[in-house]
């Protein structure tokens, strides 16, 4: 009987799995809550702008329209765009059933669905790391990812007159995609200082050659920043940003290695828009409802075939780990073939275990380059928001957290409200979790995925709509 | 906040036109709820729980910042909605007191 693989995400990691499992001969239900493949490395313009030349604002373009249009054209797949996973769950302790939700983001009615799968790929990468600082709730404060969302996905530069600040790679592509759509940029700040960025590159020389379209790809924008002159400023970062009502101005200041501000040496910028960003934090709330187990409480264990420890169950991409675009989709089409059942001594599968460890080598090298500082919660004030949502304060959250009586994470979220928001946590979790490591807890455990209505959960849902395959033939 | 112009990814744009509490803004079809707003000037649109302003922080549906009342249903997530012709947004507000 043939296997039914279904994968949750359709960017780089889940197209890869997709294609993966495939291949091995499996039948895959491909889901995703956005309307479009491509993830957030291959955002797609909505298919009303009907664009003339949507590949020129990205990399690899042709190679994503290939991937895509295999995969989402393959008889034995079924491609489920607006489809939410809200829930996974193992009622036998056996592959966990998939609960979605299709139909327009927070609609009311949206149909509900179980998928009862022989195995699993779970791919719903990751979003900005953002740590806080005085001011960062003014609207006009955006994540680095929102600007290159809305830049990417629809075409609407977030600013006039843009600050881009924070750590990583990241930082350079938002920066080009900006400047490329007009925007004025004042600055790239990487908070890491110049030598602390050159040890990360410098270290293991030989594996660079063999990663060179993504250091090319990096070498560019850099290139680019130099001839639009935009400085591009290492041990700067911003510590606060002012306005009545929204973002006016941003403050910047120098940093020592391990991002204690160096006194005196603040200065004031005026833009309309500062987009910041941290890293990533992977979205792991569907691997720990699996019952997965994490690596240093941070990302999903898998094996050298990305079995996570679940049986059944297979991860790729950034709940992995923070590797990139390349490495996700390796990652991916590896899960993907054993999912499907693919032998893992294939030449196919050992040819991908190499180009994965290639491009995992090279991010390795990157997270070296752009850690983030002990002591930067030397910039935050009593009064500095934390938890965004709930508008809990350092001040609130580190009497909480000294007072004995309530020392665990539950008891500081109920006395303070942290993380108990409608973003559940998602934003400040890590961040309250390092600044109270005491309090214990799991940041990432969260039963519901993506919200459901309370209309929608009594509606008895559809149960294992798996397309059979002959259906979809007859239906072309 | 505007849409790139003269775009050189061959953008082609079919107007389209919501309310939002009553007033008509416009916007082009395809464009996120917040697209919409962005692009005709509003940078905040929701408010926090001690009445400060909020608007887009994630862009991509992790964050709820940005969450709208769209034809009657509340909380929905403003970055990951498609806009439609007619559509009726209300925004909404965590402050005390504040009803919306
Ligand atoms: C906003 C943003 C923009 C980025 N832009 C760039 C860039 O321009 N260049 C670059 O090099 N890197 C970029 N990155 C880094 C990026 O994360 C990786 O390069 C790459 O996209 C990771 O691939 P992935 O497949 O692991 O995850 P993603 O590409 O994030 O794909 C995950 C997919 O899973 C879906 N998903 C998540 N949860 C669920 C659920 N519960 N139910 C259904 N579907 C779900 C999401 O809608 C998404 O489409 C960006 C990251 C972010 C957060
Ligand atoms: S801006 Fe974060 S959810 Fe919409």
């Amino acid at each position: 009987m043939t296997r039914r693989v279904v994968v949750v995400g359709a960017g780089p990691a889940g197209l890869g799995a997709a294609a993966g499992a495939l291949r091995a001969g499996a039948a895959v239900t491909l889901l995703d809550a956005a309307e479009n493949p491509g993830g957030q490395y291959h955002r797609m313009l909505p298919g009303a702008f009907a664009a003339a030349d949507p590949g020129r604002l990205h990399h690899g373009w042709r190679g994503f329209e290939r991937l895509r249009d295999h995969v989402l054209g393959h008889a034995r797949c079924d491609w489920w765009p607006e489809s939410a996973v809200w829930a996974v769950e193992r009622p036998d302790r056996g592959v966990p059933h998939v609960h979605v939700l299709r139909g327009e983001a927070d609609g009311a009615g949206r149909a509900r669905h179980v998928l009862v799968p022989d195995a699993l790929v779970l791919a719903p990468g990751a979003h900005d790391r953002v740590l806080p600082f005085p001011g960062w709730e003014l609207p006009g404060v955006h994540t680095a990812g929102a600007a290159q969302a809305l830049v990417k996905g629809e075409r609407l530069v977030i600013g006039d007159s843009v600050l881009i600040a924070g750590t990583g790679p990241f930082l350079l592509p938002v920066a080009a995609s900006l400047l490329d759509a007009g925007a004025a940029v004042h600055g790239v700040l990487e908070a890491n200082t110049a030598s602390t960025v050159a040890r990360g590159w410098g270290r293991r020389p030989w594996e660079l050659p063999a990663e060179s379209g993504k250091a090319g790809e990096l070498a560019g924008y850099l290139g680019l920043l130099a001839r639009r002159r935009v400085p591009y400023r290492t041990g700067r970062a911003v510590v606060e940003a002012r306005g009545d009502g929204r973002v006016e101005e941003a403050v910047t200041a120098r940093l020592r290695p391990d991002w204690s501000v160096v006194p005196g040496t603040e200065r004031t910028i005026a833009v309309d828009a500062l987009c910041v960003t941290h890293g990533f934090s992977p979205r792991l709330e569907l691997p720990v409802a699996a019952g997965c187990a994490l690596r240093d409480g941070a990302f999903t264990e898998v094996d050298a075939d990305q079995r996570t420890s679940v049986p059944g169950v297979h991860a790729a991409g950034e709940i992995t780990g923070i590797a990139g675009a390349q490495a996700a989709r390796t990652e991916g089409l590896l899960a993907g073939w054993i999912a499907g059942g693919g032998a893992p001594d294939a030449p196919e599968a050992v040819r991908t275990r190499r180009s994965r460890d290639r491009a995992r080598a090279f991010a390795a090298r990157l997270a070296a380059a752009h850690p983030i500082g002990a002591a930067w919660p030397g910039w935050l004030r009593p009064e500095t928001v934390v938890c965004r949502c709930e508008e809990t304060t350092y001040g609130a959250l580190l009497s909480a957290g000294g007072d004995p009586s309530r020392n665990s994470a539950h008891a500081v979220r109920l006395g303070t409200r942290a993380g108990l928001g409608p973003c559940q946590g998602r934003i400040c979790g890590p961040t309250v979790a390092e600044l109270l490591p005491d309090a214990g807890g799991n940041p990432h455990h969260r039963p519901v995925a993506q919200p459901i209505r309370l209309g929608e959960l009594a509606q008895p849902p559809v149960e294992n709509p798996i397309e059979n395959t002959d259906r979809k033939e007859s239906a072309r | 906040m505007r849409l790139v112009d003269d775009d050189p990814a061959g953008r082609r744009d079919v107007p389209l036109r919501i309310t939002v509490d009553g007033e008509p803004v416009a916007g082009i079809t395809g464009q996120t709820i917040a697209g919409v707003l962005l692009a005709s000037g509003h940078r905040a649109w929701r408010t926090g729980p001690s009445g400060a302003p909020r608007g887009v922080f994630c862009g991509i549906g992790v964050c709820f910042d940005c969450l709208v009342t769209v034809n009657g249903v509340r909380d929905v997530r403003a970055c990951a909605r498609r806009a439609h012709e007619g559509d009726t947004v209300t925004t909404q507000s965590r402050a005390q007191g504040d009803l919306r």
